[in-house]
């Protein structure tokens, strides 16, 4: 397994430890820091995955 | 709510039925199948889905109208907490991503339709297979009644009176699934999905301008939970376990369902899957945000009494009839969508490991096909009798079971892509003791999700269907340890 596959478990370790981000401050756009912190990691997931498919996508 | 109907909103809402409607039986001529006499077809729309396709189908149907209703409803009611959603709706795709393109190969490459198929080939024991597929039917019929419960609500909100409606769109439904399959619910989901996209888009860039912004929004949340004395924008330090908890057991069980690993098994290629994982999370920052109206249901000052109806309420409260028409056609549409591949999941589980094994083990593809379309058929008639004569609350019950339940066929179902080490006795008896466990711990816990413990004076509450999974595992260790020990001291 090559270790760009750990890149995978980062949105686990930033959502699942909730005392990261249960806070108010700093908000963003009105947005408590708890909700567009987790909002944010949508498109962090996103490109996670995409850095890893770019390594083990079929026949490359 | 108001029984006064709303013309313009009917209209509206009329035209876009009718259209999804005849869309379900041109779909029978979509991508031209030879036959549609045949599973493969019927069943998963000929394992052809590209990148698009199965992006609208698994996005129509893992984000079902049930969630569009109930996840505001839960944030109004409670406030942070019923956010798990989101977390659970991200890291559901790394998962997805690494394990489902080998599960579709396997599946590929045997012909198999369903979990039970996958099961039974690795195996070769016919009691795992029938374990797995009642868990699979059992899971997602209360899973289908939900969708009916979404639909209500929307159709109640448009001033119509009485069960009928409910009753006729569904039959509709039932009618053009029997005849397209899967390119029914495949095809409708590229309406849904716009239309879902243009309401929330709608809602979440408006609502907070006619509320003053999404600050005075967050403060009248905050300001409402407080008057309440509970609930909170912020989690409580006793629920950080079961939040997480509650998003990891969710993603984990996620793609066990019948109706989202049909959808799996219809794409067309491991690359397809692998996009998608990548894709996908587009829905989970639209869910997000329509998590965000049960927060403007407060900044509105909505009395409710029901909570499912913040989200149709604001509608009606905040936007033109006309919009608020096209709003609940959404709705309505989104549950058309997974219910159909949810009935559609149920039937294949019911004729591949089912009907052919103990049935007609004869059965050719095309008789498999009618098998379910005729099954697809009555678990959609049984989804409605739920609803029209048991109480909501069961049909809510049994889904949250659902959910533990069917968490307990990740060993035998996931395990097996990557380790030959596990034998069937054994994810026999981890299967056996995760799903008795399981209700047994959500009997007692008043069919909450949650189980409560105290540690060292503190108070967490974990979700069970993971620490039913957690008993599941370590059962199925031990026992094929025993197994494979017998195997060692009498070779074959």
């Amino acid at each position: 397994m090559r270790p760009v596959w750990l890149l995978l478990l980062i949105p686990y370790v930033g959502l699942l430890w909730i005392p990261f981000y249960n806070r108010l401050t700093p908000d963003l756009f009105g947005f408590p820091f708890f909700y567009w912190y987790q909002l944010l990691f949508v498109p962090i997931t996103s490109l996670l995955i995409y850095l890893v498919y770019r390594q083990v996508r079929d026949g490359r | 709510m108001g029984a006064e109907i709303d013309y313009p909103a009917l209209a509206v809402f009329l035209f876009f039925f009718i259209l999804v409607t005849v869309m379900g039986f041109v779909a029978a001529h979509w991508r031209r199948p030879k036959t549609l006499a045949h599973i493969d077809e019927w069943g998963l729309g000929g394992r052809q889905f590209g990148t698009w396709i199965t992006w609208f189908l698994v996005g129509g149907d893992f984000y079902t109208a049930y969630t569009v209703i109930a996840v505001p409803a839960l944030v109004y009611a409670v406030g942070a907490f019923g956010f798990f959603a989101l977390p659970y709706t991200i890291i559901v795709f790394p998962f997805v991503f690494a394990v489902m393109p080998l599960l579709w190969k396997v599946a590929r490459d045997n012909g198999y339709v369903t979990a039970g198929d996958v099961v039974h080939g690795r195996y070769n024991s016919r009691w795992l297979e029938i374990a797995v597929a009642v868990t699979g039917v059992i899971a997602t019929m209360p899973y289908i009644a939900l969708q009916l419960i979404g639909m209500a609500a929307a159709i109640h909100a448009l001033g119509i009176p009485g069960e009928i409606p409910l009753i006729a769109a569904f039959l509709v439904l039932a009618v053009y699934t029997y005849s397209s399959g899967l390119r029914a619910p495949a095809l409708i989901a590229f309406v849904k999905d716009a239309m879902i996209y243009i309401v929330v888009f709608a809602a979440i860039a408006l609502i907070p301008l006619k509320l003053g912004g999404y600050h005075a929004v967050f403060d009248a949340a905050d300001a409402a939970f407080k008057a309440k004395g509970s609930g909170g924008i912020l989690l409580a330090p006793s629920q950080y376990v079961a939040y997480a908890s509650l998003a990891f057991g969710s993603a984990m069980a996620a793609f066990m369902y019948p109706h989202t690993l049909t959808a799996i098994f219809a794409s067309s290629g491991a690359d397809t899957i692998r996009r998608n994982a990548m894709l996908l999370p587009a829905y989970t920052l639209l869910l997000g945000l329509l998590a965000l109206l049960g927060y403007m249901g407060h900044a509105a000052g909505l009395k409710l009494t029901n909570n499912n109806d913040v989200v149709p309420l604001l509608f009606k409260t905040l936007f033109p009839g006309w919009f608020a028409g096209f709003a609940f056609a959404a709705i309505v549409i989104g549950a058309l969508v997974p219910a159909a591949v949810m009935s559609i999941g149920a039937s294949n589980l019911f004729t591949r490991n089912f009907w052919k094994p103990y049935v007609n083990p004869d059965i050719t593809p095309a008789g498999e096909a009618k098998v379910a379309k005729i099954t697809s058929t009555f678990v959609k008639i049984g989804a409605l009798l739920v609803i029209l004569f048991l109480p909501t609350q069961f049909a809510l019950d049994l889904q949250l079971l659902g959910g533990l339940w069917i968490l307990q066929t990740f060993p035998a179902l996931i395990f097996g892509l990557f380790t030959n080490w596990f034998r069937a006795p054994g994810l026999l008896a981890g299967w056996a003791t995760g799903f008795l466990g399981g209700t047994g711990l959500a009997w007692l816990d008043n069919f909450k999700p949650l189980h409560a413990f105290s540690y060292d004076g503190s108070k967490f509450a974990v979700y069970s269907g993971l620490l039913a999974l957690a008993a599941n595992i370590l059962v199925a260790v031990l026992v094929t340890g025993l197994a494979r020990a017998r195997e060692k001291a009498t070779p074959p």
